[in-house]
């Protein structure tokens, strides 16, 4: 895929060397070219049409507690050697002289079997942007607005570290998303629904547009009848794949290495103890090929893992980057990754799942005599202090006697993760998995989220009836 | 030194061939930031970054009107920018063609000169900024007893110029500083937990209090220990500042007239109706040069202005730039915004303001007697639409009981609509405090909400 490397070896060599001039116990060099497309369909109109190109590097110089970093759009010699220079200032003096690195082959990851963005033909993309549009206004007369988004990036990046480490990758990934507004006598409502992998043009063999666009009009119609939300403690019944953000909110941020080592996590000294209902075991998967989180390499130039968080309700391991994994004496679990080459890496989730259970998802729904059946959840936020997070729906439903009834307007659900893990009473068999978006500190990174049907005897909703 | 950004535009401009429209904004920017813990530098970034992001417009068939592509690059050497114009170009060929496509031109309005650089934040010695951080770190922990943890002390600062030049007579260039101090505090009392965060900002370093932000972030978390789940009731809700200016930026977007035009706004096509309590007017000012995002320029080059829209409860108007304001029938109202050279201009508020009550906190607390108060709120953007107007947020705060702070409350939602919430304001506050994004706070008061606890 990549015959050579972003930047030279004896030029990464002779860059990271003059990174720990001053002393320092790990300097790393990550290289970044990035190139992005992106094409909106509103109004019946192709209003944009973007190209965006990002190329760069980010040097970090790690001296005792201490890092230091600097970035560049300058690739040469030259540029490196002054964003080393600037990246080890805040090193400490008295460096023990000269320090020489030098680098392991080069393993480069990249695959070849991706249709790569820039191969296609723009006008290629525009036809599918034109064919869900009309599949969403078909959906109903109450379909009033349509906006229909794709974009694909493909990304190189290159780390090299003052350890040896020397590791290439390519990512490519493509999104697609629709958007419909409904008008009927209540006012207006809107769906949303995308698809997002971490694969080329390819993926539209398997994934037919119209498809992502009437499931976005049919949420906007149904909630056109949509009743307020109740509001109080209620059974909750999540359907499969309506988005595992519960889990990355109720605990997965809560697992993740930086904050426990700051002891800003309600799961900080937890390890070995029961955190959940016997039937959750969650898993942190950044191999699971083609998912939103899937990558070869994390932004360290580590391999991810199958990492399992959480075992039959107990609490088995943290998520651990580089820097956090070095305090404590082991070894990074590839979850260090970064938005861009001007971020420093962090302790981040890939795509991270509830396996499935054993029981049927339709009988989960006709033993839950009162509740609120959630079909599609929106994005959260959570507190890993205290652990309480809220996540939104976008596609909810009453459940009366054991039934699926009413449609429900949009509303917030509030809980507090340890609490909420522990009331999961059942799991169904039908897997699925979501794209999102997440953000923290500043940086925003793509993951995957998956579960199967699953109830939660109480949960806050917040609703105005 | 802006000059030369503006020269690096009109340079690019002047590439255009006949037929094309040429739209380019070039940036260019330094930024530093510090965090501490423990005592210690835990992480210091200092880079320059610039940019540049060019829109280009085609002629189309007769009458059919023009097609725009956009192209961004995350660097200004000439042959990158060569690549990206023509990224534009090629781009625009796919656009639909369309009248109301076109580019801003000078509208006769003056901009206002504002000053919003400050030399001390390139002239402050990277020493003092990492002790700025260093000892936030350190007063925050010994602050209070009680607290346990400062999970992260920042002190952060960037420079950042921008040119915009066009083939249809826009030039214009502007620069700004920003510093910003931050704190998040952990406390705890037995098993219990409750975090609080601070924060100053300023042009520039000397305008940092570093003791506004330790107090905010100390006061904020120990009020909350031994915080419960309450009752679900409907109640008047009286939101603290920070809280007021974040539903002030959500209520933003009901006002892009880009939203309207679209059919995505609950306002649309409520132009001259009361839509919200007699006593409320909301202004968005982005030459009110204590206003965070204060600008010279919006981000077509247009004068930024006054914009009255809502006065005494009657909605006036809707902000645009200058495609949605040709689709509308209006003309922009100087309020196009960008995000950075990598995003292409749509109507938005930089600076929203209510006119300001008369009663400081206690007189509301006062003046409401019964409800709930809340410091914080999350899910915003799970939980509000402004297309709908539902709204429906997790909050944290502090009961009111007998026109007083009471006991504090946890994992609570408060619910209502948008659009019956902005006829319910009962009290604004006379408390202005300008605060970062796109609009200043103050206490608000609005009855008749639902809180969904047990």
């Amino acid at each position: 895929v990549t015959d050579t490397a972003l930047i030279e070896p004896d030029v990464l060599e002779r860059v990271l060397s003059a990174a720990l001039v001053g002393g320092g116990d790990m300097a790393e060099v990550f290289a970044e070219d990035a190139a992005t497309g992106s094409a909106l369909l509103d109004d019946r109109r192709v209003e944009e049409l973007s190209s965006g190109r990002s190329r760069g590097a980010g040097i970090r110089v790690v001296d005792g507690e201490t890092t230091g970093f600097a970035h560049t759009a300058d690739l040469s010699e030259t540029g490196l050697l002054a964003a080393a220079r600037a990246a080890a200032a805040v090193a400490r003096q008295g460096g023990d002289g000269v320090r020489t690195v030098a680098l392991e082959p080069l393993s480069d990851h990249g695959r070849g079997d991706r249709t790569a963005p820039d191969s296609v033909d723009k006008a290629r993309k525009l036809e599918l942007l034109t064919r869900a549009d009309d599949a969403a206004r078909a959906a109903g007369d109450a379909i009033t607005q349509v906006q229909v988004g794709c974009g694909d990036s493909r990304r190189r990046i290159l780390i090299a570290n003052s350890e040896g480490l020397l590791a290439q990758d390519e990512q490519i990934r493509t999104r697609f998303n629709v958007v419909c507004v409904a008008n009927g006598d209540t006012g207006m409502q809107t769906g949303y629904e995308s698809l997002a992998r971490t694969e080329g043009f390819e993926v539209f063999e398997r994934y037919r547009v119209e498809d992502i666009a009437e499931i976005a009009a049919a949420r906007a119609l149904a909630k056109l009848s949509a009743r307020p939300a109740p509001s109080g403690e209620v059974p909750i019944v999540l359907a499969g794949g309506s988005g595992g953000i519960l889990f990355h909110e109720a605990c997965g941020h809560g697992l993740e290495a930086d904050h426990i080592l700051k002891d800003a996590s309600v799961y900080t000294g937890q390890v070995g103890q029961l955190v959940a209902s016997p039937l959750v075991t969650l898993v942190d998967d950044g191999t699971v090929l083609g998912e939103w989180g899937n990558f070869a390499v994390d932004d360290e130039g580590h391999a991810p893992g199958r990492n399992v968080l959480i075992e039959n309700g107990v609490l088995t391991d943290y998520m651990w980057d580089w820097l956090r994994a070095r305090k404590e004496g082991r070894k990074s679990s590839g979850n260090g990754r970064r938005q861009s080459y001007q971020h420093l890496p962090m302790v981040r989730m890939t795509n991270t799942y509830l396996l499935a259970g054993a029981e049927d998802p339709d009988e989960i729904v006709a033993q839950t005599p009162s509740g609120v059946y959630v079909k599609k959840l929106g994005g959260g936020q959570v507190n890993t202090a205290t652990g309480d997070f809220v996540f939104g729906t976008t596609e909810a439903y009453l459940i009366e006697g054991g039934r699926i009834t009413e449609p429900l307007r949009d509303a917030n659900l509030i809980g507090n993760g340890p609490e909420v893990l522990r009331r999961i009473d059942a799991v169904a068999t039908d897997f699925d998995m979501t794209p999102g978006t997440c953000g923290k500190d500043g940086q925003s990174v793509p993951v995957g989220c998956g579960q199967a049907t699953l109830r939660i005897t109480g949960v806050t909703l917040g609703g105005t009836a | 030194v802006t000059d030369e950004l503006l020269q690096l535009a009109h340079s690019v401009v002047d590439r255009a061939l006949p037929g094309e429209g040429v739209e380019v904004y070039v940036t260019r920017g330094t930024e530093t930031e510090v965090r501490a813990y423990e005592g210690e530098v835990e992480s210091l970034t200092s880079a320059d970054s610039s940019g540049v992001g060019i829109r280009l417009l085609l002629d189309g068939p007769e009458g059919a009107g023009s097609q725009v592509g956009f192209a961004w690059a995350g660097s200004l050497e000439p042959d990158v920018i060569a690549a990206t114009l023509a990224d534009a170009r090629d781009n625009a060929r796919f656009a639909t063609p369309d009248p109301d496509v076109v580019l801003a031109a000078p509208d006769g309005v003056e901009a206002r000169e504002i000053d919003l650089w400050d030399d001390a934040v390139g002239a402050t010695p990277m020493e003092k900024k990492v002790a700025l951080a260093v000892e936030l770190e350190r007063a925050t922990r010994a602050a209070d007893p009680r607290v346990r943890q400062v999970s992260s002390a920042d002190y952060s600062d960037s420079r950042v110029e921008v040119a915009l030049a066009s083939t249809t007579g826009i030039s214009s260039s502007r620069r700004r500083t920003n510093a910003f101090l931050s704190v998040d505090a952990i406390v705890g009392e037995g098993a219990d937990t409750q975090t609080g965060s601070g924060f100053s900002i300023g042009r520039g370093p000397g305008d940092l209090v570093p003791d506004e932000a330790m107090d905010d972030a100390v006061l904020r978390a120990t009020r909350m220990l031994g915080a419960q789940k309450v009752r679900s009731a409907h109640c008047t809700v009286v939101f603290d500042q920070r809280v007021a200016s974040t539903l002030l930026g959500v209520l933003a977007s009901a006002l892009s007239g880009e939203a309207v035009v679209k059919g995505r706004s609950f306002f649309a096509g409520r132009i001259g109706e009361t839509i919200a309590a007699e006593g409320m007017t909301l202004v968005d000012d982005p030459t009110d040069t204590r206003a965070y995002g204060a600008a010279s320029h919006d981000g077509e080059g247009l004068a930024c202005r006054r914009n009255v829209l809502i006065s005494e409860g009657v909605l006036r108007m809707f902000v645009f730039d200058t495609v949605s304001a040709r689709r509308a029938g209006a003309v922009s109202t100087g309020s196009a915004v960008r995000g950075g050279f990598a995003g292409t201009p749509s109507a938005g508020c930089r600076a929203l303001v209510l006119s300001p009550g008369t009663k400081d906190l206690e007189e509301i607390l006062a003046a409401v007697g019964d409800g709930l108060y809340v410091q914080s709120v999350t899910g915003v953007h799970s939980g509000v639409n402004t297309v709908s107007g539902d709204f429906s947020v997790g909050a944290e705060g502090l009961m009111i009981e007998g026109g007083a702070l009471a006991h504090p409350v946890r994992e609570v939602t408060v619910a209502s609509t948008l659009q019956r919430m902005l006829q319910s304001v009962v009290e604004i506050g006379g408390d202005l405090r300008w605060l970062p994004g796109v609009a200043a706070g103050q206490t608000l008061a609005i009855a008749d909400m639902t809180l969904s606890g047990d």
